[in-house]
C-alpha cells in the first residue's frame, strides 16, 4: 500500500508541476528581446522611445495575407510620428516566408525568428498575435487574429499611443 | 505484483501532463490544405450543408478552423 500511496503522491506533484503559460499582460514591461535579420533596429530596446507595433506572422497564417496590405498603411500614415511596426516571422523555413514576402512585401521593419524564441517569451497563444508597446516601453495591449472589423479599433489604439506623453 | 504495477501505470500516466501541444507558432504543417478532413470539395460542401441544417451550428472545418487555429 505504501508504494502505491507513494507514486501517487509523486505523480500528483509532477502533473502539477507541468508549466503553465503566461502572455504578456497590458502594463508589462516588454520582454527584451534580439530582431535577427532585421535591417533596422537589432534589439527591441533599440526602439524605446517609438510607439512599437509588434506583429507575429508566418506565411501559413491566411490572416496575414489581410494584415500585411493594413500594416503598411499604418507604418505610412504614421511613421513621421513615431510608429515603428516590426513584423517577426514565425516560419521555420525562411523560404517560405520570403515566398509570402515576394507577393505582400512589407514596408515595415522585418525580424525573422525560426526558433520561436521571442515568441516564447510573449507567450504567443495565437497567429497572427500583435502587440502594442507604447513610448514608456509597456505593453499597451495584445491581440491576437486579424478581421475586418480589428481594424478601426486598431488605428485608434495606435493614434492613442502616439498622442500619448512619454514619460 | 498488482501494487507495483497500479503505481507504475500512476507515475507513467501522471508523467503525460509534461507533454505539451504545439505552440501556435509551430502549427505550419497544420494549415496545408492536404491535412484537412474534406477529400472532396464538392462533397465537403454537401456535408457541412446537412451537418449545419441538422445541428445548426457550422464552420470549424477547412484549414483555419481545424488544425492552425488563424482566426
Amino acid at each position: 500500500m505504501k508504494l502505491y500511496e507513494g507514486a501517487l503522491a509523486i505523480g500528483l506533484c509532477w502533473a502539477l508541476a507541468a508549466g503553465s503559460a503566461c502572455a504578456v499582460d497590458a502594463g508589462q514591461p516588454v520582454p527584451q528581446i534580439e530582431l535577427v535579420g532585421s535591417t533596422g533596429a537589432k534589439k527591441l530596446s533599440d526602439l524605446q522611445g517609438k510607439v512599437v507595433y509588434i506583429d507575429f506572422w508566418a506565411s501559413w497564417c491566411g490572416p496575414c495575407r489581410q494584415s500585411f496590405p493594413w500594416m503598411n498603411d499604418m507604418q505610412r500614415k504614421y511613421g513621421a510620428n513615431g510608429l515603428q511596426i516590426v513584423g517577426i516571422n514565425l516560419d521555420a523555413k525562411r523560404v517560405d516566408a520570403d515566398q509570402f514576402l515576394s507577393q505582400l512585401p512589407a514596408q515595415f521593419a522585418l525580424a525573422f525568428d525560426a526558433k520561436g524564441e521571442s515568441a516564447k517569451k510573449f507567450g504567443v497563444k495565437g497567429m497572427p498575435t500583435s502587440v502594442l508597446i507604447g513610448k514608456d516601453g509597456k505593453v499597451l495591449l495584445t491581440h491576437q487574429g486579424f478581421r475586418d472589423e480589428d481594424r478601426k479599433a486598431l488605428e485608434d489604439m495606435l493614434i492613442a499611443a502616439m498622442a500619448a506623453k512619454a514619460n | 505484483m498488482k501494487k507495483a504495477i497500479s503505481a507504475a501505470c500512476v507515475l507513467v500516466l501522471a508523467g503525460c501532463s509534461s507533454l505539451t501541444p504545439p505552440q501556435a507558432w509551430e502549427k505550419g504543417n497544420l494549415a496545408k490544405p492536404g491535412m484537412t478532413m474534406g477529400s472532396d470539395t464538392l462533397d465537403e460542401r454537401f456535408v457541412q450543408h446537412i451537418y449545419s441544417s441538422k445541428e445548426n451550428a457550422s464552420g470549424g472545418y477547412g484549414v483555419g478552423g481545424g488544425g492552425c487555429g488563424c482566426n
